[in-house]
């Protein structure tokens, strides 16, 4: 990692801890320093946390006022002054515009998108669920890709959650969909959705202990039973140091 | 045998294991109740997998239907943080097995979208992308009436299709090495070019196709027990498709001409010239007309991306993008032992040039790193909207890779499509969705 | 297995189990269990072009009851596991097991959380079929190996002196590579 990626930028503030370079070690199995692929060593800096400047644009990242403005404007109007409380951020990257959405909050947002003629975002993809464990206080993030057949558009909502608290109200209401992402995402996170019409595990067998496909859920390490003999779990078994 | 069943606060339930059918029969026509719950799955014939249902009947009528998934579940999201973003299209291409391409452009589109190369894939690349896609399209599709011919108990359809498949299959193994999972799409492009020979077996195989289509629609389209089975069964409508998130043939049975392909288009669909066809019956013969109608579409794009191919303008042009950075760097070649790296390939990097050894050992050990973010793309893959949600945190590996599939928000649909039906329909509503079942559980 | 078990020892007891291994290996039901991408393939096998019919296999059975060859035919998920092992519970004896694919053989690439690290911690495994998939090819192959060794299948107190031939060349496993010479 060379000198100058270590250097806090100019326009940031100097000490901001989410910024400070994290080091992600090893691979599967490998323990200690015995790491042959280069992965050891590795550095990677975190992303600034920060909102993106009006104007927003468009997917084609032109610079101009856009399409993201529209989406911003028509919902800043369907919820009125309430729209700096319930948006925390506003987020334009790589042609996608996502909205950081206050938990409290969400179902009302994603009423109106997807009821105001303006907006209309009546097809939701899907909720997928990331674990950021260094983000104190919202380890538990919950996306949602919308898209809207009426205007072609597209919005990414994400709402985040502590771990301590992981509790995000269900959307299951207002797009049906949700009723089997919303399990996924509880099996593989352990986020639960409150007011979900049946929230059990999905994937995973119903005796299942821990949410897999967290960060701190190792990715082997299940010792296999059969007949009262266990065979240990793979990461246990082999090395590939 | 005393006690058949138990007192439950939802009346007697009675647990049947088999071999004591005398004794269940008696004491159910001397009760009053009327419901029956059957567990149907995951080891069926007819469930198109390893899908369970359990399914609450009164007599041959179904009242409720629940599905339950899971058991394929492969954890691919979680192991391929563990590996690097290239090797990443060697688990993805396993989640949906009939669509492997799609699964792989998928995910490489979202790469390249964090990486910020998308406009500079080269075209030849992008062309192999949609001729490998159609063709995936008609395998899959030609797989989905041959499995839904013998779950409905029509042999000779599943022979036919299986046939079909054969010759796709056949042309994939030529061009990429491998039959199925071929991790052909990579991030910058594709893993080679066509092989000698390949367009004109494409040419051939386009000959063939739409006389076999034609076969095919002539079988089905009109066979009064296929409409039987098939008109007016599992109806569902535009309403029903969009409050359940159902995207795909599914969409267009129901009318609305959604087609990313044309609505969003991506690897310059919209260069090409096809229909994007539509039903307006909401039923399982509907889905499968469109179908139908799909991949006489494909063979069209197939035939122009064919003619562009061998085209003086993209002509020996490139596969993988120009950034020694990024390209994968290595020329596979088709070798009397099978695929591997060519001869120039390796005496290039092994006798003159030291840095593309080191970019050959950086990438391949290591890999490329992506800029932090997160990217959506998605692509029309021939059950729906394939999306891959790919987060980064700015390292060599994936941070969070998670698909959204279609099979798994379609299957959705079974409760709403086969309640209040026949129960010998739930087969025809569970096919005509065509749900693969390593794509729901991934 | 049935009354074959209590012939004496001998000739005819040699001459039977040839009989019964030859009807056993050209009339093999396989159960469906298909699971992954394998079992398109092995759907694949049992399409036009490579015709299972050619062994006597084509009616595969969709009641464990009247199989008697399972085909593992994809990964096993650890939700699968307890099904899987009952499917094969249910089967009649003789039965006879392929993990076709790497991930039924070994968990193959799937070195994860979800995945059965191989049937064979469910089931005993006859063929270990590798490839991933395997071609339809490799997988009438297996089968090929498979008729093998259910038409040299003994009986009675052959079947015995085979089991313990066959543990004694398990416990004495020769290297199988000759390493003498100054590799080292
Ligand atoms: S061995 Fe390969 S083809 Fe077979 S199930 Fe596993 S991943 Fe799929």
């Amino acid at each position: 990692m060379s000198e100058e990626q270590n250097k806090p930028q100019e326009n940031l503030p100097a000490v901001n801890p989410i910024e400070l370079p994290i080091a992600r070690k090893g691979m599967f199995g490998v323990k200690g320093t015995g790491d042959t692929s280069g992965y050891g060593g590795l550095v990677v800096r975190r992303p600034p946390k920060l909102s993106s400047p009006r104007p927003y644009g468009g997917p084609d990242r032109t610079g101009e006022p856009g399409e993201f403005d529209v989406i911003a404007d028509e919902l800043e109007r369907a919820l009125g002054d309430g729209f700096h409380d319930a948006v925390e951020r506003v987020v334009v990257d790589r042609g996608e515009l996502t909205f950081h959405v206050k938990r409290e909050r969400l179902v009302e947002v994603m009423r109106h998108l997807r009821d105001d003629p303006a907006l209309r975002f009546e097809l939701s993809l899907g909720v997928s669920g990331v674990h950021y464990p260094h983000e104190t206080g919202a380890e538990l993030h919950a996306v949602y890709h919308l898209c809207s057949i009426t205007h072609n558009r597209r919005l990414r909502i994400e709402v985040s959650c502590p771990d301590a608290d992981p509790h995000i109200p269900s959307t299951v209401s207002v797009y049906p969909t949700h009723d089997w992402h919303e399990r996924e995402t509880y099996d593989f996170f352990g986020i639960i959705f409150d007011g979900h019409p049946a929230l059990t595990r999905i994937e995973m067998p119903d005796d299942w202990e821990g949410h897999p496909q967290r960060k701190d859920y190792p990715l082997g390490g299940i010792p296999v039973e059969y007949r009262g003999a266990s065979t240990p779990a793979p990461d246990q078994r082999r090395s590939y140091s | 045998m005393t006690a058949l069943h138990d007192e439950t606060t939802e009346g007697k339930v009675y647990t049947v294991n088999g071999q004591d059918w005398d004794e269940l029969v008696k004491q159910i026509s001397e009760s009053s109740d009327r419901h029956l719950v059957v567990n149907m799955g995951p080891q069926h014939p007819s469930t198109h997998g390893v899908l369970r249902l359990v399914l609450t009947l009164d007599g041959e009528t179904v009242v409720e239907a629940r599905p339950v998934i899971g058991y394929l579940h492969t954890g691919i999201e979680k192991n391929m943080e563990y590996r690097t973003w290239t090797q990443g299209v060697t688990f993805v291409t396993r989640m949906d097995y009939l669509s492997p391409i799609f699964n792989e452009t998928a995910y490489c589109l979202a790469v390249e979208k964090l990486l910020g190369i998308t406009d500079r894939i080269p075209e030849r690349a992008q062309v192999l992308r949609v001729l490998m896609m159609e063709l995936n399209r008609i395998s899959s599709h030609m797989v989905a009436i041959a499995t839904f011919g013998m779950e409905l108990g029509a042999t000779s359809v599943m022979i036919y299709g299986f046939r079909e498949r054969e010759m796709v299959l056949d042309l994939f193994e030529y061009i990429t090495g491998l039959r199925m999972n071929m991790a052909y799409v990579r991030p910058g492009g594709v893993s080679m070019d066509l092989p000698a020979g390949a367009v004109d077996k494409i040419g051939e195989f386009l000959k063939i196709m739409p006389k076999r289509v034609k076969d095919m629609r002539k079988v089905l389209d009109e066979n009064p027990v296929y409409l039987r089975r098939t008109r007016d069964i599992a109806y569902l409508d535009l309403t029903g498709c969009m409050a359940l998130g159902v995207t795909g043939p599914m969409l267009r049975a129901a009318g609305l001409p959604w087609d990313l392909r044309k609505a969003q288009p991506y690897c310059g669909y919209e260069t090409y010239d096809f229909e994007v066809p539509t039903e307006t019956g909401c039923d399982v013969y509907s889905r499968y007309l469109v179908r139908m109608a799909e991949v006489e579409e494909s063979l069209k794009i197939i035939q122009q991306a064919l003619d562009r191919l061998t085209g003086p303008e993209l002509k020996g042009k490139p596969v993988m993008i120009e950034d020694k950075k990024i390209g994968w760097p290595s020329k596979l070649a088709l070798g009397p032992d099978g695929l591997g790296n060519s001869p120039d390939h390796i005496a290039h990097i092994m006798g003159t040039s030291m840095e593309a050894l080191i970019h050959h050992f950086k990438l391949v050990t290591e890999g490329f790193r992506v800029p932090a973010g997160q990217a959506y793309a998605a692509v029309e893959s021939p059950r729906g909207e394939l999306g891959a949600h790919v987060v980064s945190d700015g390292g060599t590996r994936p941070y969070r890779v998670h698909f959204r599939d279609p099979s798994f928000t379609n299957l959705q649909a079974i409760p709403a499509t086969v309640e209040g039906g026949m129960v010998a329909d739930v087969i025809s509503a569970i096919a005509s969705i065509d749900p693969v079942m390593g794509g729901v559980d991934r | 297995m049935g009354l074959e078990e209590k012939l004496p020892s001998g000739f005819i007891l040699s001459t039977v189990e040839q009989v019964a291994g030859w009807a056993r290996k050209n009339s093999v039901w396989p159960a469906t269990f298909g699971l992954a991408c394998c079992a398109i393939e092995l759907m694949a096998a049992g399409g036009p072009k490579h015709d299972l019919a050619r062994f006597g296999m084509e009616r595969a059975s969709a009641s464990p009851r009247q199989a008697d060859l399972m085909i593992v035919a994809g990964r096993v998920s650890q939700k699968m596991a307890p099904i899987l092992r009952q499917i094969y519970d249910q089967m009649a004896e003789p039965k006879w097991v392929i993990a076709m694919g790497v991930c039924a053989s070994s968990g193959g690439m799937f070195n994860n959380y979800a995945i059965v690290q191989g049937v064979d911690h469910v089931v005993p495994v006859d063929i270990y079929l590798p490839g991933c998939p395997p071609r339809p090819e490799m997988l009438l192959d297996a089968i090929v190996k498979l008729h093998d060794k259910i038409q040299n299948t003994k009986f009675g107190v052959h079947r015995e002196r085979q089991i313990e031939e066959l543990e004694r060349r398990a416990l004495n496993p020769l290297p199988l590579v000759d390493d003498r010479g100054a590799v080292r």
